[in-house]
């Protein structure tokens, strides 16, 4: 008997939750507000359905309800890529080190 | 281009964002690994429209959409002041799970678009996942509004309580479960849109009884729910891409909610059923015999801290309202030309989200190596000359350690009471969050400097 991707694919969830737990763990304290930011931006990959569902379809159909609901999704996914990878990297920008001979 | 092709680029993806939380265990690595985040995302965006190689009016439209979006997002993000960040971070949770909603909508209208089979005879494994998804990117969308309304200060940060809300939150909560069972039963549609729409009102319930300086945890929570919700679509639409991102969010957002759980020795559950300080306050403070409290001015305060050999500022959420973190950066410096020893303690409860304090001493210019978390500085308390208390309250009260009756017994403080003297600036004797007394206010060695933050730390550095 074949094994149901399904499989593969929980497969994969569970051991990404171990990788994020041991990753997370590790990520110092003083920067817990970027790790916020951050997998705020790259929970934002949703916007790959997205994309799919407001591409389907036939030309004549561009505002289908479906398609409407994938466009909307692709703005609030934007303003979340963008605002979460800038907003991170302004963040990160301003950790900075003691300055030697000061 | 081919699906196994199109599926090892998503795993790619993944990788890259695993790197990028990676490059966060130090502060050197994580612009590096900031950048690994935005590649991911990229390559995951470009080979999503290749695959799709649908590049006709639908596509311009993306783009546009795409391009609105993305400079609304850029626009907030180098305007918004740092203080803001943790309203912000709640506003973004918000979107996260309203884009879920959306995908899933979208997925349940034309499942024959995702590969789910077709209206009316959606695959039973897709019909949960994207339910599931649904519900918990609603949950996720209100819950991080009120989060955003009580942190903004548009809403009060008082918990919200009324009889039988955790019963009416349970109830609705199996009720969604009910829901769900009955949807892949029938298909209706009518039974999705109720679903998400209990999942809206649930979202609500569930925030609402939680008080301000709890918003920590919400916060926490209300990210790991983003990344579940994630999950929950990537499962849909067999994506590895984002079944690896939700799943890396939502362990995330359930550690930082443990950290913060422990930083107030307070259980998950004791947490999130809320109604926890803010209104019975009143209570405990009126009809009790006026202890007396020592009390100086600037002058005194800084006289203090210019003979100290060490210095240990101790801010909390009072220092953001003030935004007092650029003056207090000054009379820090003043205090070094002096010869002063100076280090800053954080709380990990301190502020309104995980990693606030540090942030503002970062904007602040206060080098990172500076700022200690309280593990690794609280034995320097016994040593120190002088503890700087700006904008903290219950995190540094000994009647933690000392009275079993108190409701933040148990909780780890900030040892301040062990330094020669305490400063502390505060605008009144007012009790903290936690609606009780602060011992500290009482202590031989504690000068209370009552006054503004931001005002009584620009009046010591004039005097220094």
């Amino acid at each position: 008997m074949e094994i149901d991707p399904f499989i593969f694919r929980l497969s994969i969830f569970i051991l990404s939750i171990f990788v994020g737990y041991y990753v997370v763990w590790s990520v110092t304290p003083s920067l817990h507000t970027p790790l916020m930011s951050v997998t705020n931006a790259i929970s934002s990959v949703i916007i790959v359905g997205a994309i799919i569902a407001s591409l389907s379809g036939d030309a004549d159909k561009i505002f289908d309800t479906a398609n409407i609901f994938g466009f909307l999704a692709i703005v609030l996914a934007a303003v979340n890529i963008f605002g979460g990878f800038l907003v991170t990297q302004r963040m990160l920008a301003m950790y900075k080190k003691k300055k030697k001979g000061k | 281009m081919s699906p196994n092709l199109l599926a090892v680029f998503y795993l790619v993806s993944g990788v890259l964002f695993i790197l990028a939380l990676r490059g966060l265990s130090s502060p050197e690595t994580s612009r590096k690994g900031n950048l690994f985040g935005i590649i991911g995302m990229a390559i995951a965006i470009s080979v999503t429209l290749l695959s799709v190689g649908n590049f006709s009016t639908g596509f311009l439209y993306l783009l546009a959409f795409l391009l609105i979006g993305g400079s609304i997002g850029a626009f907030i993000a180098f305007k918004i002041p740092m203080t803001a960040m943790p309203e912000l971070v709640a506003g973004f949770h918000s979107l996260v799970g309203l884009a879920a909603v959306f995908v899933a909508i979208s997925a349940f209208l034309s499942p024959e678009v995702f590969n789910l089979g077709f209206i009316g005879n959606i695959k039973l494994a897709s019909l949960i996942e994207m339910s599931l998804g649904a519900s918990i990117g609603a949950i996720t969308f209100t819950g991080s509004i009120i989060a955003f309304l009580k942190l903004r200060g548009i809403m009060s940060g008082n918990p919200i309580t009324f009889i039988a809300q955790h019963y009416i939150n349970l109830l609705l909560g199996i009720s969604v479960a009910v829901l769900i069972f009955y949807l892949c039963k029938t298909q209706s549609a009518n039974i999705f849109w109720f679903i998400i729409l209990i999942s809206f009102l649930l979202g609500i319930l569930l925030i609402i009884p939680i008080g301000g300086a709890d918003m920590p945890v919400v916060i926490s929570m209300l990210n790991s729910y983003s990344g579940w919700a994630a999950a929950g679509i990537g499962f849909t639409l067999e994506n590895t891409a984002l079944i690896i991102t939700g799943a890396l969010v939502g362990s995330s957002g359930a550690i930082l909610s443990y950290i913060m759980c422990k930083g107030m020795n307070r259980s998950f559950f004791n947490v999130i059923l809320g109604g926890f300080g803010g209104t019975d306050s009143s209570s405990s403070t009126k009809g009790k015999e006026q202890r007396p409290v020592k009390s100086g001015n600037a002058d005194d305060a800084a006289f203090l801290m210019k003979n100290a050999s060490s210095v240990i500022i101790v801010p909390g959420y009072g220092m953001a309202v003030a935004q007092a973190q650029h003056a207090l950066r000054e009379m820090v410096d003043a205090l070094k030309k002096n010869g002063v020893k100076v280090s800053y303690a954080i709380h990990p409860v301190a502020g309104r989200m995980p990693g606030h304090m540090n942030v503002l001493l970062a904007e602040a210019n206060v080098p990172y190596d500076e700022v200690f978390e309280l593990e690794e500085i609280n034995n320097n308390f016994s040593n120190c000359d002088v503890a700087y208390v700006i904008g903290a309250n219950d995190v540094t009260n000994p009647v933690a350690k000392t009275d079993p009756q108190s409701p933040i017994y148990g909780m780890p403080i900030l040892d301040v009471e062990k330094s020669k003297s305490v400063l502390f600036v505060k605008r009144s004797l007012s009790p903290g969050y936690a609606g009780i007394d602060n011992d500290l206010f009482y202590r031989d060695n504690t000068l209370m400097l009552f006054a503004d933050a931001k005002k009584m730390t620009e009046e010591i550095s004039k005097s220094l």
